[in-house]
């Protein structure tokens, strides 16, 4: 438990002193800060909603998961820091819960910048908190999938270029599975449906709380995490 | 302190350890001797148990470096060839953070820095990231990273490859100095260095173990030294007491049936040595070059610098 603290702490940090976070933070608000402000005006005000914020904020969210967690094992291999992290009494698990942590860490924050949209709409208006918090609770479990994959797509290469685009790839194939899943017959689609991160995320946005999508979305974290311990291990036997 | 028993290494088909055993005592400094590409990373980086080994053991502390790795790894200090670094951390962050990973409390992890900083001559530099400091001044770093836990076993790969001459002379003190409270396994392809500071040595070529030995029985060849073998008929005695007197003959033994005599490699001694066993009266049967083969593969394997 230490080292997992002792290593997400660093990772946090790292996060903190790299421009990278700094920017992309930027960018996610501005964006879903313009898409929350023209949905509102779209409707004329007669709503006080976060639906702008959280038609794009979902793929947002998976952007920015790929590129954080490029470098957080990709780069300790290039730079060798690797071989010292892997040779302190650190289990592997431990390394990959750490890294996992600390990006989460980043996204939370991240997110709770955004918690001035439904500031603003509380002081102006009369928000239904209830579909907000399940919408935020929605966000957080996305976000732990996607860091997840991001994490095991940086475990398997030395180049952080490589790691954005493939878990990009991964993120957006798995979120878009349900649209391809109409051309399938209806017993693939679907399973299809049932493996998409958009199909469990449009519960969450209408204010339920849908256990089977938070168990998916913690499967697919698990899953993730394990591969990536996995490919960690690996390294050392080959 | 470190026990390697038949360890082979292969990296998909090629095989980079080959089958290789030894032993480290307690409180011995150790150098690892070879050609690039002789296997020493790769054999260091099993004993550190970043790499599993295709067959065989190694231990570490007695913790089985397969089996009970990470009880091993607290017992390791390990600076890798490259000193890796987070370039964008203080000297103290970085050495805080591989401090608390390997499992020391606050209050211990901040005294330890003070004293490591002091022993690695960085007090100027604690405060600065990583990233501005000079190359020599990252070694020194990566020093005190491997030391910050006050480990029994030290492996340091190449530690003074790439820093300059009174660097490196400052370094191998300071392994010295290091020697005396750790065991320490330190690798390099450069000759000096050995002699400068390990007490023994163990030479790999080609993945295998060619040779083991202490550092003074193995110094008279490094300094160069030619052999003669000459098969004399008469009173040998004599004969040695007869052939010392030549200049430059270092020592005459007597092996068997054979003499052999030792000179530096720049005094070639066979006219004086034939003339003053004719003059004497006895008969010179042969005399031949024995092959050196310590030195043969010292040539073979170092590339050659002048000590610093």
């Amino acid at each position: 438990m230490k080292n997992i603290r002792t290593i997400a702490g660093k990772e946090f940090k790292g996060y903190l002193n790299s421009p990278m976070a700094y920017i992309v933070i930027c960018i996610f608000l501005i964006v879903t800060g313009i898409f929350f402000s023209s949905y509102l005006k779209q409707i004329n005000y007669v709503d006080t909603t976060i639906k702008g914020f959280l038609q794009y904020a979902n793929l947002l969210l998976l952007l920015f998961a790929a590129i954080i967690t490029m470098r957080s094992l990709a780069e300790e291999k290039k730079m060798g820091t690797w071989e010292l992290l892997l040779t302190s009494p650190v289990k592997d698990s431990e390394v990959v819960i750490g890294k996992f942590l600390g990006a989460m860490g980043i996204m939370v924050v991240m997110l709770i910048l955004t918690l001035y949209y439904p500031l603003l709409l509380t002081i102006f208006g009369h928000p239904d908190m209830g579909p907000i918090w399940t919408s935020y609770l929605g966000l957080v479990l996305l976000g732990s999938a996607a860091v997840a994959v991001g994490i095991f797509v940086s475990s398997l290469t030395s180049n952080q270029i490589i790691s954005a685009v493939v878990s990009l790839g991964i993120l957006f194939a798995l979120w878009y599975l349900a649209n391809a899943s109409t051309f399938f017959p209806k017993a693939i689609g679907q399973v299809m449906n049932y493996l998409s991160f958009q199909y469990h995320f449009s519960a969450f946005s209408i204010g339920v709380i849908d256990t089977r999508g938070i168990v998916y979305y913690l499967s697919i974290t698990g899953l993730f995490l394990f591969s990536a311990t996995r490919s960690l291990e690996n390294g050392r036997w080959n | 302190m470190i026990k390697v028993r038949n360890l082979t290494k292969y990296y998909g088909e090629r095989l980079a350890v080959d089958n290789i055993s030894f032993d480290i005592g307690k409180g011995e400094i150790v150098g690892l001797l070879g050609p690039n590409a002789a296997g020493k990373t790769t054999t260091m980086r099993i004993l550190t148990g970043f790499l599993m080994p295709t067959k065989g053991d190694t231990w570490i502390a007695d913790c089985n470096m397969v089996t009970d790795s990470l009880e091993g790894r607290k017992h390791i200090g390990y600076m890798p060839e490259a000193v890796p670094l987070y370039t964008d951390m203080t000297v103290r962050e970085y050495l805080d953070f591989f401090a608390r990973l390997r499992g020391l409390e606050k209050a211990r992890t901040r005294k330890r820095i003070d004293e490591v900083v002091s022993l690695c001559h960085l007090e100027e530099y604690v405060d600065t990231i990583i990233g501005k400091l000079s190359r020599g001044f990252r070694q020194r770093v990566g020093l005190a990273q491997s030391i910050i836990h006050e480990p029994e076993v030290l492996i340091l790969d190449e530690p003074t490859v790439g820093i300059d001459p009174i660097q490196v002379s400052q370094t191998r003190s300071l392994i010295k100095e290091l020697g005396k409270e750790h065991t320490i396994l330190l690798s390099t392809h450069i000759l000096p260095e050995v002699s400068a500071t390990c007490s023994r040595v163990i030479i790999i070529h080609n993945g295998k173990v060619i040779a083991q030995d202490n550092i003074e029985n193995l110094s008279a060849i490094i300094k160069g030294a030619r052999r003669l073998r000459l098969e004399v008929k008469g009173p040998h005695e004599q004969i040695i007491k007869r052939i010392q007197r030549i200049d430059g003959i270092r020592r005459v033994i007597k092996e068997g049936e054979y003499l052999i005599v030792e000179s530096p490699v720049s005094v070639d001694p066979r006219g004086q040595i034939t003339e003053a066993i004719i003059k004497s009266g006895w008969t010179l049967l042969s005399i031949e070059s024995v092959e050196m083969s310590l030195e043969d593969i010292f040539l073979q394997l170092t590339t050659k610098e002048e000590a610093v």
